[in-house]
């Protein structure tokens, strides 16, 4: 089963909970949040594999190309440009989608390879790791998020997801077949987390939430739960020293206070399957 | 002068700074190009005085009467998005190929509408902002357009201030391109360092005048020194480090800006930030 952990928000907690649930189900974990992939700083496995992401772009025959503009009119991208009597390409706007290939007359265009970024993947306390990461610079995280998820074997995954609910999350969120979101009861917190939930309605996959840095009262997001009849499949209390081992890089889970939490939440996630 | 806030990791602080910093330079404009998490305009009760959809992209739309269900579309598509003659909109980046191949002519793009742009007028001054469509995408081009917006407003080059997108992608590069200054907002935690060195990097990559403050300093002051250790072998301004203070958590729950609680710690680093920025930026003779 694989199951997704999003939030709306950033720093609320996606990694902590994936990486400690991971470890708590004995479940692979799969950091796609590739624009800042933290999750390995706390597990610190071994990276046994690394492997390039590679995306297609289009090379201009000059000897061939007539300069029609054909291809320029056809690109939704604007990866395209016709500069004097040359066509130049924005390499970095380029989809790799092959119609400016399709539209040319002149058989003047091929396809070469780049690399954006790239996919690790290790071994910690016989759990598999693996993460995604965009190299600085390339604003496309997509292609690295599709060839991360492919291939997903194993009993349960866990994919820790990046922040937001745009294209990135949707691209993590059509492998998932349960969701954890996981908020923090602020207002800031709450008003991204109906977002994330509005997201993850449109999948029809079973969901639950997690409130991290909880203050221990009836707050926003349990009356926000309550309201909406959201399942609360767990609560990490606010604490300096969470915050503190947090800080260090540090497992929640080898913390015996916290290994309960999650193991209870483990627990809850069982019962989706 | 447009000043972006970025942080790399989300959850650092951006919001409650924008907010603050947007207080304290009194005549500002506000962007807010967190697109993804729109929280900046919680802070006020403004009136929208514009509201315009926004056409992020096109999706392929498939007119059934005229498939003849050959499948060429699907074969031709790089995003796996026909699947048995029907459009999986989630997948579909709206690239035309598939209706380039069509032998029927039965594939058309249409526009998309992926948000709504407001601009909405404050007791001082205006933020320009967006409510986006759930799971849709083009997230850059939508945080130019923010960009655009409130240009209008910034009659007599006033500052304006951006707040951005967490991450090193699309909508981050699109907050810097052009933009004069960065300032990130970052936390003392393996992760916060770990982002700030890739976004400061990418900063770099986009030669954008860089500065840094440290939220939350004394949550870890070993890492905050390891920070620091990092923004002065770089050459960087570290231009403030707040205190970790509990006002600010109820600042957001009363929707306040952190600079209406006069006792609050983090409010005076943010003052001291603000007079930094200041010098260093020249904003003095701005504003």
């Amino acid at each position: 089963m694989n199951i997704a952990v999003l939030s709306g928000k950033g720093g609320t907690g996606k990694t902590t909970v994936s990486l400690n649930l991971a470890l708590a189900l004995k479940s692979n974990y799969i950091d796609c949040d590739v624009e800042e992939p933290n999750g390995f700083l706390f597990l610190k496995p071994k990276i046994d594999k690394t492997e390039k992401v590679m995306v297609e772009y289009p090379l201009i025959n000059d000897n061939k190309c007539t300069s029609c503009g054909d291809c320029v009119d056809a690109c939704q991208f604007n990866a395209l440009a016709k500069v004097n009597k040359d066509i130049i390409l924005f390499q970095k706007l380029c989809h790799g989608c092959g119609t400016c290939e399709i539209v040319c007359k002149y058989e003047a265009i091929t396809y070469k390879k780049r690399e954006t970024g790239k996919i690790e993947s290790g071994k910690i306390r016989d759990i598999n790791c693996s993460r995604g990461i965009l190299n600085i610079g390339e604003p496309m995280a997509v292609p690295i998020i599709r060839q991360l998820l492919k291939n997903l074997s194993g009993d349960y995954n866990l994919i820790d997801c990046p922040p937001g609910t745009s294209c990135n999350v949707v691209n993590a969120l059509k492998y998932a077949e349960a969701a954890i979101l996981v908020t923090e009861p602020s207002e800031f917190g709450l008003h991204d987390l109906k977002m994330a939930v509005e997201l993850v309605k449109m999948y029809k996959i079973p969901f639950g939430i997690v409130i991290n840095k909880d203050d221990g009262k009836d707050n926003i997001v349990k009356k926000y739960c309550r309201n909406e009849e959201i399942k609360i499949i767990g609560i990490i209390p606010y604490s300096k020293a969470t915050a503190i081992l947090y800080s260090k890089g540090e497992i929640l889970y080898d913390e015996m206070h916290h290994k309960i939490i999650f193991d209870k939440i483990s627990k809850e996630v069982l019962l989706w399957n | 002068m447009e000043l972006v806030i970025l942080s790399g990791k989300g959850g650092t602080g951006k919001t409650t700074i924008v907010a603050a910093l947007a207080e304290l330079a009194k005549d500002v404009i506000r962007v807010d190009c967190d697109v993804d998490a729109p929280n900046l305009y919680m802070f006020y009760k403004g009136k929208d005085i514009e509201k315009n959809g926004f056409i992020g992209g096109k999706k392929a739309v498939i007119n059934e009467s005229l498939c003849i269900k050959c499948g060429k579309c699907e074969a031709v598509c790089k995003f796996s998005a026909i699947k048995n003659f029907k459009v999986n909109l989630f997948d579909c980046e709206g690239c035309g190929a598939c209706s380039l191949v069509c032998p029927q002519n039965a594939i058309k793009l249409t526009s998309e509408k992926t948000a709504d742009t407001f601009i909405t007028k404050l007791d001082k001054g205006i933020i320009s902002r967006a409510e986006m469509e759930i799971g849709s995408d083009g997230s850059g081009k939508l945080v130019m357009q923010l960009r655009k917006n409130s240009e209008k407003f910034n009659d007599n080059d006033k500052l304006t201030l951006i707040d951005g997108s967490p991450g090193i992608g699309c909508s981050v590069i699109a907050s810097i391109t052009g933009s004069d200054a960065v300032l990130v907002v970052t936390e003392p935690t393996k992760s916060g360092l770990g982002d700030l060195i890739r976004v400061v990097t990418l900063c770099e990559h986009f030669g954008v005048f860089t500065m840094v403050c440290i939220n939350k300093y004394d949550i870890n002051e070993e890492v905050t020194s390891e920070i620091e250790n990092f923004v002065n072998g770089k050459g960087m301004k570290l231009v403030g480090k707040i205190p970790y203070d509990d006002t600010v958590m109820k600042s957001i729950n009363e929707l306040k800006p952190i600079t209406c609680y006069k006792e609050s710690i983090a409010e005076k680093a943010i003052e001291d930030m603000w007079s930094n920025i200041k010098k260093l930026c020249k904003i003095d003779k701005i504003i």
